[in-house]
């Protein structure tokens, strides 16, 4: 599904030059769910948005689906990502002046689907049905993140990406939001990429890698 | 029935945008209030100060129009007495044998009318006033379109023989006889005793009115007033008014008639004219662009205030942008492309614009009607205007929305997503 060759990425603050990612290998079957670890800086977040499509490496290639997308234009990324990937993000991420429904609608948006019933579905499977109107100032952190994960599976991409979705959360909330997102992808074969602190966090996946400066460093399986 | 719910759906896809942008202005009330508001005074002035100058257009056309496009006027030159310069009208270069010479030889000529005019007492009971007396000839009633209030204008037999009878402008009436018919009644013009045959109904404030006149045959003037001889002997007019019966040749008897009286007067090649040819066209014509530079001048005023709320617009809509930054980095996470944001801004814009500019309509409009309403000036609504503005509040929309929507669509995702 995913499978990373030599990447690394490079930026430019100022005069100095910063390399983030020094060639990271990496390969992610369908349907897996593995967890990035690493302490602050390591590039794990860098990595993250160029397995989403957010950004491009500097060097190295990158095969989503057996198709190289490293090189595609600024919109032919977009299309991807709106097809293919859901964010979930630590701080959640939703647009404060519209309501949950809404917000789950804008999952779709992108991906050309139109239909307010789909919208509803999702938000109902993350067990917000009943605040469907309600705007993300007037719902917890846990249900926010969890109105974010119903607006990354609403158009059922076959890639998940979480960068420490409960972060956030105190542990109880954050205990539910992780077994939203293990469940989601049990029952819906999604391929899943979390970022995580927590050592009991990355013991339910069933791969763990880490990341020190710019490299992995170890891979393991649980 | 699935059909129906498709064409929803693609209504629903249209109006997206709009649905966007107005959630986005409705979360700043005030702030987009003030934005709307800046223009829909621009608007709001544009149409009112435009409906205002093609209403003093109109007017004024429709006055002069009322004598006739087909009138010319000529009138004797300028003196020169010791380098200054006299009125038009102060020469003494004009005659009765000029005006003989006109109708004779020129072609396209409906009717001729020469005067002789001068100030005058007039006086009737114990009413007496001073005004001007016109000396002319009966067509003259026809060349302006004179209507007649009561009597009968005097008639060609009157002009032979020299009758001593007058026709009464209105004024001129009520000040002499108030509500009193004159019709029948004596009056003195000077020293003559004079009978009153008519009275003109009132033209109101026109070029060349003659409600402050009166008119008697140009043959009974000559024997009241001494006419004054030009150095060849012929006798001096005060003016010459004609009416052309096609008006498409209105250039062209101008034209002969510049010939022959140039000719007559033995003007040297090269020598200024010694009188002027005025046509209602010419008139016409000359103030209906002083009009237009007047409405253009106004416009271009209103124009300005619409400019800056333009720039007002693209104020807010960069602060915007700038507010939104992290909402930019969403949506492109989401999968947005850079035409969806620009398409996005761009329309929140647009909307804002258009709202004010429909207010601004509303507005301009009330204001024009009102101050027709009021009397305080004549005003002229027209569709093209208010389509004009409701395209231009469009287009300023567009074209102040354009540089922050493109500033939006170019963000960094990820440098989006991390601003706080």
């Amino acid at each position: 599904m995913i499978k990373l060759q030599q990447i690394t990425k490079t930026y430019t603050l100022g005069k100095r030059d910063l390399q983030v990612l020094k060639g990271v290998d990496l390969s992610v079957e369908q349907g897996e769910l593995l967890a990035i670890m690493g302490p602050s800086g390591s590039g794990k977040t860098t990595l993250l948005n160029i397995i989403g499509c957010l950004d491009r490496p500097t060097t190295g290639s990158y095969y989503l689906d057996g198709k190289e997308v490293s090189s595609l234009s600024s919109g032919e990324l977009a299309a991807i990502r709106a097809k293919k990937i859901g964010f979930v993000f630590q701080t959640f991420n939703l647009l404060p002046r519209l309501s949950a429904l809404a917000n789950v609608e804008l999952g779709l948006k992108y991906a050309g689907i139109d239909d307010r019933d789909l919208a509803m579905e999702a938000l109902r499977r993350v067990g917000l049905a009943d605040r469907a109107n309600h705007r993300p100032t007037e719902l917890s952190g846990g249900e926010q993140q969890r109105v974010a994960i119903a607006r990354a599976l609403v158009k059922r991409p076959p890639v998940i990406l979480a960068d420490e979705p409960t972060g956030n959360l105190d542990s109880k909330s954050g205990e539910e939001i992780l077994s939203l997102l293990t469940e989601l992808h049990r029952e819906q074969g999604i391929t899943l990429l979390m970022i995580t602190h927590d050592p009991d966090v990355a013991l339910r996946c069933q791969r763990i890698i880490r990341l020190r400066d710019g490299l992995v460093v170890s891979e393991e399986r649980t | 029935m699935k059909r129906q719910l498709a064409r929803l759906k693609g209504v629903k896809k249209w109006l997206d945008p709009a649905y966007s942008a107005w959630t986005s202005i409705a979360t700043h009330k005030l702030r987009s209030f003030l934005t709307i508001l800046g223009i829909v005074i621009g608007i709001a002035a544009v149409i009112a100060l435009m409906s205002i100058g093609r209403g003093a257009q109109a007017q004024i056309m429709s006055r002069i129009q009322g004598l006739g496009a087909d009138l010319i006027g000529i009138r004797p030159g300028i003196t020169m007495a010791g380098g200054v310069r006299g009125g038009f009208g102060s020469a003494s270069t004009l005659t009765l044998e000029d005006a003989e010479a006109i109708r004779e030889q020129i072609p396209y000529i409906a009717a001729l009318a020469p005067t002789f005019s001068a100030y005058q007492q007039l006086v009737a009971g114990n009413q007496n006033m001073n005004a001007q007396v016109i000396g002319t000839t009966p067509e003259y009633a026809f060349l302006y379109s004179l209507e007649i209030a009561e009597g009968d204008f005097f008639t060609d037999y009157d002009h032979q023989r020299g009758s001593r009878v007058a026709m009464l402008g209105a004024n001129v009436k009520q000040t002499l006889f108030g509500d009193e018919s004159p019709v029948g009644q004596q009056m003195r013009i000077g020293g003559n005793i004079v009978r009153v045959v008519g009275v003109l109904k009132s033209k109101g404030a026109v070029w060349a009115s003659p409600d402050d006149a009166a008119i008697i045959p140009l043959t009974a003037m000559q024997q009241m007033v001494t006419q004054p001889r030009t150095s060849r002997g012929e006798r001096v007019v005060t003016s010459i008014a004609l009416k052309v019966s096609d008006q498409s040749q209105l250039d062209f008897v101008t034209q002969q008639i510049t010939e022959l009286l140039r000719s007559r007067h033995r003007l040297a090649p090269g020598a200024e004219n010694d009188f002027s040819i005025t046509s209602v066209q010419a008139v016409t014509q000359a103030l209906s662009e002083a009009t237009g530079t007047m409405t253009l001048f106004l416009s271009a005023v209103a124009a300005i205030s619409l400019l800056v709320g333009g720039i007002g617009v693209m104020n807010i809509m960069l602060v915007s942008v700038l507010e939104r930054t992290r909402e930019i980095g969403i949506l492109k996470a989401l999968g947005a492309r850079e035409r969806d944001i620009w398409g996005q801004f761009l329309t929140e814009s647009a909307f804002l614009t258009l709202t004010g500019g429909v207010i601004g309509v509303v507005v301009g409009c009330g204001t024009s009607l009102l101050l027709s309403r009021l009397k305080v000036m004549t005003t002229l609504l027209s569709p093209d205007i208010i389509v004009l503005a409701v395209v231009v509040s469009l287009g300023v929309g567009l074209f102040f929305g354009f540089y922050p929507a493109w500033n939006a669509s170019r963000l960094d995702p990820i440098e989006a997503l991390r601003y706080e």
